[in-house]
């Protein structure tokens, strides 16, 4: 059986794995930024806090994937929902919240204080500044670690088919257990395509809401 | 907890010698990449174009969003299964961040520095050994210390395609749904990687000791 004939015979089931494995990182993503954000304008605003967050966000993301995933059996199984997708989701959450709080204190830290004081000589309130001065600039910076988290949980989210939540890493698990080399790389090829059109999707997000003034020079950062 | 400890108790030669290869494997892959990486970084810091260096850099960019799981399936394809392909693997992985924390080192040496050293009449060898190495350190360290943390992370996935390693524990951990065995695997890996950071950040800390 060529590849080709392979994607042909399986191209539903590779369907349904890539639906599986984007739905995963979509509901995981949105969780933690919604998390991440407010945590990181709240460790801007108070450097204790933040440090402390950014502690402990390290910790989780020096655990290795397949032990995390591991971890989430026994303390989930308490529930009733220690395999499949729910403790997929939990794991890839805690995991995107560095890269997002990080980025998000970062880049409000950055804001040159002369900004800042230039805005309040304009007579703004604390939230316009907020919303209009800090927000936009800092917003390609957010985006940026939204991107890096994103790519990095399509990778987790592959080896979350271990615990049964499905996704491309299913298809490398099945190809490895049966040693048919075809079925591992349908799903390792699908597995990093997606993430490389993940990176570049997100990468034109992020330039897109680049204000052009900050364009200049805008390195890629982390 | 008392299953637990009294599988850890059983099977402590195991883990000892499943810590052993973990370790034997992140070393060697390691120990492969930090040369090359290096020698790539410095090699980039001295690249006459800077539209090369950054498409290189971009290119290694978008080669490290490959997920590592994939990036060992794709290595059974090529190599087989065992130790080798999960040492390429590991290696191809742990390049990037060496080789970008170098690059950046070099090109934080001021340039007046770098004429300093010529006008002293060191060769450029001499210059890259003697000036830039030492002063680039802390960069290349935490380039190793970020290497180190995704190599040890990853290389539970090796147990996978047959390298062994700690994450022999945690799949046939998950498999037969025994959470001690996982357990057995998992703190071991997640220790060894906090051990690492903390020791490579310390180092990293401690200075610029130019000799």
């Amino acid at each position: 059986m060529s590849f080709l004939q392979f994607l042909h015979e399986y191209d539903t089931s590779l369907l349904i794995a890539l639906a599986e494995h984007v739905r995963m990182i979509a509901i995981a993503l949105a969780i933690a930024t919604l998390a991440g954000v407010p945590l990181g304008v709240w460790g801007a605003r108070n450097r204790r806090a933040g440090g402390i967050v950014l502690a402990f966000a390290n910790v989780i993301q020096t655990i290795p994937s397949i032990a995390l995933f591991g971890l989430m059996i026994p303390v989930l199984a308490l529930v009733n929902r220690g395999i499949g997708t729910f403790p997929a989701i939990i794991a890839l959450v805690l995991y995107a919240l560095l890269p997002i709080i990080r980025n998000t204190m970062v880049s409000l830290l950055a804001i040159p204080h002369a900004t800042l004081d230039a805005a309040r000589g304009l007579g703004m309130t604390e939230g316009e500044i907020f919303r209009h001065v800090m927000l936009p600039l800092a917003l390609p910076g957010i985006v940026s670690g939204i991107r890096i988290a994103a790519t990095m949980s399509v990778g987790v989210a592959a080896v979350a088919a271990f615990i049964g939540a499905g996704g491309m890493g299913h298809f490398i698990l099945r190809g490895i257990q049966t040693t048919w080399p075809m079925m591992t790389i349908a799903g390792a090829v699908g597995n990093a395509l997606l993430a490389l059109i993940v990176e570049l999707l997100l990468e034109w997000v992020e330039r897109a809401l680049t204000p052009r003034g900050v364009r200049i020079g805008a390195e890629r950062s982390a | 907890m008392n299953t637990f400890l009294a599988y850890i108790a059983d099977n402590l030669g195991a883990i000892g010698i499943a810590l052993a290869q973990h370790i034997g494997i992140v070393a060697a892959a390691l120990a492969l990449a930090v040369p090359v990486g290096i020698a790539a970084g410095i090699a980039l810091a001295h690249a006459r174009s800077r539209a090369a260096r950054t498409a290189v850099f971009y290119l290694l960019g978008l080669g490290q969003t490959i997920p590592s799981l994939a990036l060992l399936a794709l290595a059974v394809g090529l190599l087989g299964v065992g130790l080798l392909p999960a040492i390429v693997a590991l290696l191809l992985y742990a390049i990037l961040p060496i080789a970008r924390n170098a690059c950046t080192g070099v090109q934080s040496v001021p340039e007046a520095t770098r004429d300093a050293a010529r006008g002293l009449g060191m060769t450029n060898m001499q210059i890259i050994r003697r000036v830039e190495l030492p002063l680039a350190r802390p960069f290349i360290i935490a380039g190793l210390r970020t290497a180190t943390v995704v190599t040890i992370s990853s290389c539970a996935l090796a147990s996978l395609i047959g390298a062994g390693g700690l994450g022999d524990f945690i799949f046939s951990g998950i498999s037969l749904f025994k959470p001690e065995a996982m357990l057995a695997g998992a703190i071991p890996t997640a220790m060894l990687a906090l051990a690492a950071d903390w020791f490579l950040g310390r180092w990293a800390a401690r200075g610029h000791a130019v000799r």
